[in-house]
């Protein structure tokens, strides 16, 4: 503990890093998966060719694609920008399957309902459609945020500063509170931003929690993703979530 | 691009590839600790997950264990228990099995869950006893979730494998260290793509794998809706893997 | 008045789901589409607000080509009911059934003033209107459904079977409901059913399909009970079975009216 009590300001620092490399990939990964996600739904062509693809880059292990990014941006190796945008492409990759999912899983009833009533495309899709795909969005979110806390700290085996340090420091030093302080201020961050998430869907989707289907589709889509979401592995294709009729059950 | 080019020159040239501490005997370490790691979760959390899937008993704290665990960061563990128990194969062994168990247990459980269960009750009624209706319908018909689940651990600790190294375990992350202390780039670049390309084999065949353990009959009847456009043709429980298609 | 013209719809598919159709809907009155799966009648009735396009053929309402307008136009126009509501359900009842005025660009607080109205038009407590739809049953769905198809006090309602997945007893109710609402508003009002049974209870006119949008046989309920134009309808509608065959017995001097099990229905009053 003594470690720790003495370098607090170490740690904050650290911790105040690692959020900054990690907020940008969640937000970025949302705001682009979605144009994406819809054209995998949309097209049904196109979702087995995209679906394919982020499952792919998803397969990419992290350390190998930050060392390749550099040579692939024209970045320097340590270049924090590697890590935001390495991460960003594991948040596309997994975000881009919820977002399909979660459009395929709107109620072809109330999409059909929507049209009869006269909503133009695009306002069904902001006022209908989005809003309704919100609980399996948000869980598809919960996911991202988990993993890309846990990914940050592999870019400081490439010298890019985060809580990692104090895993790669721990170890030349052969101190073993260094590294636990680490591991407990990852999963902090990590508790911090999924609860931050729930918060911001209790919010903004008052209506999930009375929807039974809602939050049916809410909780098989948490497990799935759980099932599947991994540093540098692969998402699992559970039919029952890809399956629009299920997923309404 | 020149890097890149720089990196399969290093792959293919012949004293990097054989011998000991060669890419073979790397990936051969690697593919060892992924397979090691994998079989040994699958002894814990398989049989647990088919029970939770089957009793529905204790998901709740399945589904936050699993989820408690993913936030771990793999290195941090790494390392502590290699300061813990000393360096060699057991601290990354122990790792990537803790790595391993989270999806090998979601893919059973979840499999079993994913059952339809007017189809176990079915069962049931037609006089099976709890244990044929496991391994009769339940592991059957779970079984592409359940492969899903050991493809996703695999998948995961393959790629997390490199980082055997920090607790001196060889693999194929021996090529990374070095090429980040000499600066050699080619080497760092070689063993980038030697990692990606494997991981995307296993991909592959796991891929392979879970469309070939779909039950018949699962796949069949997909209902084509002509109504309306918007309507998406409808799959059917259990239907195989829509990519690549 | 909506019209036909020699109206055919083919799917993607090849299918022809409606052959040459050609029909008038009379205006303020109820017009009953009735036939089994794959008739065409709710590809008829998505025909009116253009969710599904004909391949060929006019249709118009009050002798405007409905294809000169914005499909977007023309449907918050017309009010739709459908089977299980299709209520959206992060909208709350009132939200729900000020949609279409709200579209419209009618004021949000004179909306939803109007759409109280409505509630108690339907039958619906007030105080349901905070509520979200998964909140409440079936039948209250229904009538919500009903209410928002009203909203825009649109000329035309579409209803495909609306009270087609609730319970026999609440199905009755509403249709009792859509009745009394029907004799106080006169709408044009096309009513897609399965039911020939509702299809009597509702429709001023009863069309009865055939397979590919056939008309087997249109008029009034008692000119198709008295005088069905083919075997295929007096089958439809049961026309030689239990009490749509009836039949007089004199009983202690007055005229019983027994159906085909000779199970008294009633007496007739000379």
């Amino acid at each position: 503990m003594n470690w720790v009590i003495n370098n607090l300001g170490l740690i904050w620092s650290l911790t105040l890093d690692h959020v900054a490399l990690a907020v940008p990939p969640i937000i970025l990964g949302f705001i682009i998966s979605i144009p994406i996600g819809w054209v995998a739904n949309r097209f049904h062509a196109s979702r087995g060719v995209l679906l394919t693809i982020s499952g792919l880059l998803y397969t990419v292990p992290s350390l190998p694609l930050f060392i390749a990014l550099p040579a692939i941006l024209g970045t320097g190796i340590l270049d924090p920008i590697n890590v935001v945008v390495g991460l960003t492409i594991y948040a596309v990759a997994l975000m881009v399957r919820s977002v399909a999912d979660a459009l395929a899983a709107v109620d072809a009833g109330v999409r059909q309902a929507a049209t009869a009533m006269g909503y133009s495309a695009w306002q069904r899709f902001w006022r209908v459609e989005f809003p309704l795909a919100g609980p399996v969005l948000l869980a598809g979110l919960r996911v991202v945020s988990v993993s890309t806390v846990s990914l940050v700290s592999i870019g400081s085996v490439i010298g890019v500063s985060s809580l990692g340090y104090l895993f790669l420091n721990g170890l030349q030093r052969n101190i073993i509170e260094e590294v636990a302080s680490g591991i407990v201020a990852t999963l902090l961050i990590a508790v911090v931003f999924d609860l931050l998430l729930v918060l911001a869907g209790r919010v903004l989707l008052p209506w999930a929690k009375a929807d039974p289907t809602a939050k049916r589709a809410w909780r098989k889509t948490v497990e799935t993703a759980i099932a599947g979401a991994s540093a540098g592995g692969s998402v699992v294709d559970d039919p029952a979530v890809s399956d629009p009729s299920m997923a309404g059950r | 691009m020149d890097l890149f080019l720089d990196g399969f020159a290093w792959i293919f040239d012949p004293a990097h590839l054989s011998g000991p501490g060669g890419i073979w005997a790397r990936i051969a370490e690697q593919l060892s600790y992924t397979f090691g790691a994998v079989a040994i979760a699958a002894i814990i959390a398989i049989p647990l997950g088919l029970w939770i899937g089957h009793t529905g008993r204790g998901r709740d704290i399945a589904v936050l264990c699993s989820g408690g665990l993913r936030a771990l960061p793999s290195l941090g563990l790494l390392i502590i228990f290699a300061l813990g128990i000393g360096i060699g194969f057991k601290a990354p062994l122990l790792t990537f099995v803790i790595l391993a168990i989270p999806s090998l247990l979601s893919g059973a459980y979840a499999g079993v869950e994913a059952v339809d269960k007017r189809t176990v009750d079915a069962a049931r009624a037609q006089g099976m006893t709890e244990w044929q209706v496991l391994t009769k319908v339940e592991l059957p018909l779970g079984l592409p979730l359940l492969i899903g689940g050991i493809r996703s651990g695999v998948l995961q600790v393959v790629a997390t494998a490199t980082l055997a190294y920090f607790a001196s375990g060889g693999a194929l992350g021996v090529f990374i260290n070095d090429g980040l202390k000499t600066r050699d780039y080619a080497e760092l670049i070689g063993a980038s793509i030697v990692v990606t390309v494997l991981a995307l084999v296993l991909e592959g065949i796991f891929a392979l794998l879970q469309r070939l353990f779909v039950p018949r009959g699962v796949t069949a009847g997909q209902v084509t809706e002509v109504r309306s456009r918007s309507v998406r043709p409808r799959a059917v429980v259990g239907s195989p893997i829509q990519e690549g298609k | 008045m909506i019209e036909f013209r020699t109206v055919t719809k083919k799917f993607p598919d090849g299918t022809v789901a409606v052959d040459e159709l050609s029909l008038v809907l009379p205006a303020r009155q109820t017009t009953v589409l009735v036939g089994s799966s794959g008739s065409g009648k709710t590809t008829i009735l998505r025909m009116i607000n253009r969710m599904v396009e004909k391949t060929s053929g006019d249709i118009e309402i009050d002798g405007e080509d409905i294809h000169a307008l914005n499909p977007v136009k023309l449907r918050r126009s017309i009010g739709y009911v459908m089977q299980n509501s299709g209520l959206l359900p992060h909208r709350k009842v009132i939200d729900n059934v000020t949609t279409v005025p709200v579209l419209n660009g009618v004021k949000k607080a004179e909306a939803r003033e109007a759409a109280l109205t409505l509630l108690d038009t339907v039958g619906l407590d007030r105080s349901l209107a905070e509520r979200y739809p998964s909140q409440l049953s079936g039948g209250q769905q229904q009538r919500v459904g009903v209410a928002r198809g009203l909203a825009a006090d649109p000329n035309i309602l579409l209803m495909d079977e609306p009270f087609g997945a609730v319970d026999p007893i609440v199905r009755s109710e509403l249709q009792q409901e859509l009745i009394r609402i029907q004799r106080d508003l006169g709408k044009t009002i096309v009513f897609v059913t399965h039911d020939i049974d509702e299809a009597f209870l509702l429709g001023d006119q009863v069309v009865l399909l055939e397979k590919g949008g056939r008309i087997a046989q249109q008029g009034t309920p008692a000119e198709i009970l008295s005088k069905p134009a083919s075997d295929f309808v007096a089958t439809f509608i049961g026309a030689d079975r239990g009490r749509r065959a009836l039949r007089v017995e004199v009983v202690n001097g007055r005229n019983v009216v027994v159906d085909e099990d000779g199970r008294p229905t009633g007496v007739l009053q000379s």
